[in-house]
């Protein structure tokens, strides 16, 4: 797929009073995840700016936002150059951000939500009839029928979304980024923002609206601008784009990722999982199985109940209704601990947080999910622990000793130890959720290499990415959830990015 | 630790250098500084006193160390898993109490070891109450022992209505005084003996390294399959029975049991532990650590008492010796 011709040199840059982004670069660590990102924004306008998870939309807003600072690249903004050290530098610019997990506390009023950080005061005490008053001055303007006293808490999440709005009204901002507005809002609650933003248009404010609901995009953006792999890779004049299109400039096409070969899965299904509903309702009715040998991968946004469902599924979380079996036997949900006698077993989403212990020795982080095999009896020497982590990190390749912390492995090593930790039982069903989140382009094949040869020990294998290529490279099938919902199953014939991408976001 | 000491040494040392090294490290692991720390305190004290570095107040010392050594044991396991216990000097307070009105003639007289029992009983149920104060209705633990301080407090009041028991028999109070092959009363044995077998149980069972997965991180040791909520009951269950056995062995020290024992020893058995290394986040810490956390204090306070320095300034000494060893030990982690 060629996409240069849709980036068209835009005649008016850097000669509007809008915003002027030019070249923006910014690495975290080793990692590189914006490259030469430049787009505009003109007064008055709506820019959309798509892309996949980790495509660099929200690393830009943030750099705009001022909550990071570029390596390098300019910003232009009311024709001066613009380089905001801090959230507040920002706002003080009149640039807003109103992130996708709204940023308010909810045992204050809504008026001290709005003018939190900067209260009015007379005579030194908290004036709270003007900001009340004029808290709900701003409210109104958003037709927006709440009292400024009542407490956050008791609001809707559409209502608190709207007092983030009045909050970076009151502040006078020029520029509103959205990240994701209208991801927990219904219908007819996206009509009403989707008309807010209208009003305020016409007043001259310009929005950054970022979205992953296709469908709603051409109702509310002017122009498009699409993202990948931390490249801006399309520009669109108009928001009047088949969304086909746009999600093939999304998706782009695979240059150098090396998948390792897939062997066909046996007959014998391993896990079954039936009608399955969380507690929370993150996800309902989930119905899908898994062979011997086989890897299913789960695609999904952000946010889609992917996460909750193998946690689900392994006794993380408690679920409403729904079974589990493996091997034909029902797994009762109730802990980890049952999960894994059962043979089924996680590697958590963040490596960090529930991974590993990060102060832990490498062998001692192993032994953790080991002492059947480490302390059979109940004692655990260290001996022991030292010859069983050498075992496995001769075996996955760890670049590290086994007294050595495991906060002071690079990821794609601590990534190895977390499945190396749950390797020796062996599972019969084996889950990996973001195996690869924030591991550099080399290490990721060698985490590929380990799921494919779990699969082809005759373990079942779930897969749970962001990263379309990578769900598409590693799976013989790929199953799509959106909003919870399970969306569709497909086969590695069919799977391709257009279409998984066109099921995430119905 | 004994990963810097592996890498300091050369690649053909031998594996008696080895277990040597390990045994070393077992005992007092993460607690290289506070060891230093407690030398350097008994040298200064043996030079400027004269009656420091004898036998006999060497014994004392280790008499007096008893109840906080045996209530310490209880809370690194506490700290360990990243929680806290404020109730133990309350729980003291309350098993004595309970063992002097079940075991004492003028009350229940159902005989002493069986007021023992009662004592101890009560103490783990205690502890118990404030472990599923935190994992079933979710309390915070400094929370959660709070209350549990103020209960059980009040409920040792209760049961003499506020008075003091007094005189036990002549086998009871012994344990504390006589000293077997002329230097170790059974107390002080007994408070040895915990140490040591809890230094093991942390260091070789798998339960005990799992309560290190827990402090370090409850989510991963969650995921790994170790019962988090049925451990984090035990320990302040075991934390609990222990602040009990401490206060059968205050009231062998005194032959007297009273409702006001204890109060603020929950303050000085945490300022052991982390003066032993452990962090109050949990997941860091020794039981050999806390052995010199222990005796640093005792040693401390000896000294302090033997060089005539008031007991108001002893405080201030004490509350500039835990900043210290707390700061050293945040700088320490910042430079690695």
């Amino acid at each position: 797929m060629t996409v240069p011709h849709t980036i068209r040199q835009d005649q008016t840059e850097g000669s509007h009073k809008g915003l002027s982004v030019a070249g923006l670069c910014k690495s975290f660590g080793p990692i590189r995840v914006l490259t030469d990102a430049s787009f505009d924004i003109r007064p008055g306008e709506v820019v959309a700016l798509l892309g996949e998870n980790g495509a660099g939309k929200s690393t830009v807003s943030n750099i705009i936002a001022g909550a990071f600072r570029p390596d390098s690249g300019t910003i232009s903004w009311q024709g001066e150059t613009y380089a905001p050290a801090s959230p507040a530098a920002a706002i003080e610019a009149g640039i807003g951000m109103i992130h996708q997990e709204l940023k308010l506390l909810p045992d204050l009023s809504v008026a001290e939500n709005v003018y939190v950080g900067r209260m009015l005061t007379r005579n030194g005490i908290v004036d709270r009839a003007a900001m009340n008053q004029n808290a709900s001055v701003q409210l109104r303007r958003l037709g927006l029928d709440v009292s400024p006293d009542q407490k956050v808490r008791t609001l809707r999440v559409a209502a608190q979304q709207q007092v983030e709005i009045a909050k970076a009204l009151t502040l006078n901002a020029r520029l509103l980024i959205f990240d994701e507005p209208t991801a927990a809002l219904g219908s007819a609650e996206t009509a009403l923002l989707f008309e807010q933003i209208r009003k305020l248009k016409a007043e001259g404010m310009s929005f950054l609206y970022i979205s992953h609901r296709l469908e709603e995009i051409a109702g509310i953006a002017d122009r498009i601008v699409v993202m990948r792999d931390g490249r801006v890779v399309a520009r669109h004049q108009t928001a009047d784009i088949p969304i086909r299109r746009i999600v093939e400039d999304m998706v782009g096409r695979s240059v150098d990722r090396m998948f390792p070969p897939l062997h066909p899965p046996a007959e014998r299904t391993v896990l079954d999982v039936r009608d399955l509903t969380s507690q929370d309702d993150s996800f309902q009715d989930v119905s899908f199985s898994v062979r011997a040998g086989e890897i299913l991968g789960i695609a999904g946004l952000i946010g889609a109940g992917r996460t909750e469902l193998v946690r689900a599924i392994t006794g993380a979380d408690a679920v409403s209704a729904g079974t589990v079996s493996v091997d034909g036997e029902v797994v009762r949900l109730d802990g980890p601990a049952a999960a894994i006698r059962a043979g089924m077993v996680l590697v958590p989403e963040d490596r960090k947080l529930q991974g590993v212990i990060l102060d832990q020795t490498i062998g001692e982080n192993l032994a953790l999910g080991n002492q059947d095999h480490v302390a059979s009896s109940g004692w655990i020497w260290p001996g022991a622990i030292k010859d069983f982590a050498e075992k496995s990190i001769a075996r996955l390749g760890i670049k590290g000793r086994h007294d050595q912390p495991a906060g002071k492995l690079s990821g794609g090593n601590q990534q190895k130890v977390v499945i190396a930790k749950w390797i020796a039982r062996p599972p019969k069903v084996f889950i990996l959720d973001e195996p690869t989140r924030g591991i550099d382009v080399g290490a990721r094949a060698a985490i590929y290499e380990v799921i494919a040869d779990l699969a082809r020990s005759g373990m079942a294998v779930i897969v749970v990415s962001s990263d379309l290529e990578e769900v598409l490279g590693l799976s013989h099938r790929v199953m799509v959830i959106s909003r919870g919902r399970q969306r569709g199953i497909l086969d590695r014939a069919e799977a391709n990015g257009v279409a998984v991408m066109e099921l995430a976001t119905s | 630790m004994s990963s810097h000491m592996s890498e300091a040494k050369p690649a053909t040392a031998t594996s008696v250098g080895d277990m040597r090294r390990s045994a070393a490290a077992f005992l007092f692991a993460g607690s290289r500084g506070p060891l230093i720390g407690l030398v350097l305190l008994c040298l200064v004290l043996s030079v400027s006193t004269d009656t420091f570095l004898t036998v006999r107040n060497i014994l004392n010392v280790m008499d007096q160390i008893t109840v906080i050594g045996i209530m310490a044991i209880g809370m690194t396991l506490v700290i360990l898993i990243g929680g806290i216990d404020l109730s133990v000097g309350s729980i003291l307070a309350i098993a004595m109490m309970v063992m002097g009105y079940v075991g004492h003639p003028d009350y229940m007289n159902l005989s002493l070891p069986v007021g023992i029992l009662a004592g101890l009983a009560v103490a783990a149920l205690c502890g118990l109450g404030s472990g599923l104060m935190i994992t079933a209705m979710g309390l915070p633990p400094f929370i959660a022992t709070l209350a549990m301080m103020s209960v059980a407090r009040g409920l040792a009041n209760i049961i003499t209505d506020g008075s003091q028991i007094v005189g036990f028999p002549d086998w009871f109070t012994s344990l504390s005084i006589v000293r077997h092959f002329g230097f170790v009363s059974l107390t002080v044995a007994l408070m040895i003996l915990l140490t040591v077998a809890t230094g093991i149980f942390l260091k070789y069972r798998a339960t005990g390294r799992n309560l290190y997965a827990i402090g370090g991180s409850p989510e991963v040791a969650r995921l790994s399959g170790i019962p988090v909520r049925r451990l984090t009951n035990w320990v302040y269950a075991v934390c609990g029975l222990l602040a009990g056995l401490a206060g059968v062995v205050l009231a062998a020290r005194l032959d007297s049991v009273q409702p006001s024992s204890g109060l603020g020893y929950e303050l000085d058995t945490i300022a052991a532990v982390v003066i032993g290394g452990a962090s109050l986040s949990g997941g860091v810490g020794s039981i050999g650590g806390t052995a010199v956390g222990v005796l640093i204090i005792g040693v401390l306070r000896n000294g302090l008492n033997l060089l005539g320095v008031s007991p108001f300034i002893q405080q201030i000494i004490i509350g500039v010796v835990i900043a210290l060893a707390v700061a050293t030990d945040a700088w320490k982690r910042r430079a690695k």
